[in-house]
């Protein structure tokens, strides 16, 4: 075992660094797009069908078959985390997307229309009313995209992107279940991880009523 | 600027699909009145309420607050001069007592010190301590959290007070105080008000002038002190509904 950490030790460390960067970006690319979107869509109501519409075919499409549909893209499929990430945006777009939009939708109607009464304009409403009182809704989808962010990246490493899936698909390879074990298990603990922080500050952005 | 009446004009409002809740009303609501709305559920009474600060257009006629149409009214600036009380209060849960009734200051970006003050004060007014300042609503009895509501609605000194079925929601003892409370907060701040609620009772104790509504057309217009002598049907009919388990 310590032979075994003292040999890929520093292996299990770049791997487990590249696999936080690319979920990361990933998170950070769909909640940028997913937040505002999901509170566009409460404004459009009509773009809203449509719009979850396609982010759940992303969600729907196995992840290897979205990778290899991406690959011939031109400049996705030069560099393969570039492409993997790309991916995991999409992935990631669905569970942000649609609680952003539930979790604002679902604010009771009376307290918007005191919103209104006080003489709140749009903006006001959103950042006093409705993103506090949606704001566990909305990273309680965080959690969710995260987690299956965490997941899904272990299969970039099948187009070369890297990350903790590099070893399992090693290991598989070569009939290693050490190797395998050197990725899946530190790829479990980060999924944990995230979803034991992410519940934490749900619980703690809960609203009392 | 105070709001001194407000004017309904030939008001009339059908949702979309063209079915009609208000049809041709005129109405005046004067200055320093309390005015009582009265009716059965989906007599349009709440409707007409809303139109007062723009939360609902007339789709015919012209609403006047202060002499002002509030069609092409600035709605954010009419609506912070207009005092709005509902039921179960529309406290916000999320924030503290001291910043829900402070937040029309807040929103006018009054300084925070100021707010305190003015919160402290509306508080007393209301009969609560400062000390429900610190508090969240969940905290708080249903009475305690309409009072609330209510200090919240005075505090940016509105001129005009619209109150939405205000204490539908408590229970009968702690009706009976809020309706005290009310009055006599109501003599001493001398607002203009408008009340919407379907309880008779409540109508005659709190306000100077009935306004009965029903199937979106006003039936009956005429001073508190008068429903009970009346001779109009639909009052009579209303005031016996009212007595109903009294003669049983």
């Amino acid at each position: 075992m310590s032979e075994f950490l003292r040999q890929h030790g520093a292996e299990i460390g770049r791997l487990t660094f590249e696999h936080v960067w690319l979920t990361g970006f990933a998170m950070l690319f769909a909640a940028g797009i997913g937040i505002p979107l999901g509170i566009l869509l409460t404004r459009k109501e009509r773009l809203a069908r449509p719009v979850l519409a396609v982010a759940n075919v992303l969600q729907v499409i196995p992840s290897l078959a979205l990778f290899g549909l991406l690959l011939p893209v031109p400049w996705l499929g030069e560099r393969a985390a570039r492409l993997a990430i790309v991916a995991l945006t999409g992935y990631a777009l669905l569970p942000i997307l649609r609680n952003t939009y539930a979790g604002i939708r679902s604010v009771d109607a009376g307290l918007i229309d005191v919103s209104n009464a006080l003489g709140m304009n749009n903006l006001q409403r959103l950042i006093k009313v409705e993103l506090p009182l949606s704001a566990s809704v909305i990273l309680a989808g965080l959690r969710t995209a995260t987690v299956t962010c965490v997941g899904v990246a272990t299969i970039a490493a099948a187009i070369g992107a890297g990350g903790l899936g590099e070893l399992i698909f090693r290991g598989v390879a070569s009939v290693d279940n050490e190797l395998v074990l050197a990725g899946a298990v530190p790829a479990a603990l980060l999924a944990l991880a995230a979803d034991g922080l992410l519940g934490l500050a749900e619980k703690r952005l809960a609203v009392r009523r | 600027m105070a709001i001194q009446h407000v004017e309904f004009a030939n008001v009339s409002f059908a949702l979309p699909d063209g079915r009609p809740i208000l049809r041709d009303i005129s109405l005046t609501v004067e200055a320093g009145t309390t005015t009582a709305l009265l009716g059965r559920s989906g007599s349009g009474k709440t409707t007409l309420l809303r139109m007062v600060n723009g939360l609902v257009l007339p789709t015919a006629g012209q609403v006047r607050v202060g002499g002002l149409d509030v069609l092409s009214a600035d709605k954010i600036d009419l609506r912070r001069r207009i005092g709005y009380v509902i039921q179960e209060t529309g406290l916000f849960p999320h924030m503290s007592i001291l910043r829900n009734v402070g937040l029309i200051l807040e929103l006018a970006h009054a300084h925070p010190n100021h707010v305190a003050l003015r919160v402290g004060e509306m508080l007393r007014l209301v009969g609560l301590g400062e000390e429900f300042a610190d508090r969240y609503p969940w905290q708080l009895s249903g009475g305690q959290r309409q009072r609330v509501g209510l200090a919240r609605a005075l505090a940016g000194e509105p001129g005009f007070l619209l109150m939405d079925e205000p204490l539908g929601a408590l229970d009968p003892l702690t009706r009976a105080d809020m309706q005290t409370m009310l009055r006599d907060l109501l003599r001493r701040v001398g607002k203009t008000t408008l009340i919407v609620t379907h309880d008779l009772e409540e109508a005659l104790f709190l306000a100077d002038r009935v306004v009965l509504l029903e199937a979106g057309r006003v039936v009956a217009d005429l001073a508190a002190s008068e429903v009970r002598m009346s001779r109009n049907v639909a009052v009579r009919e209303y005031v016996a509904a009212t007595h109903r388990g009294e003669s049983a």
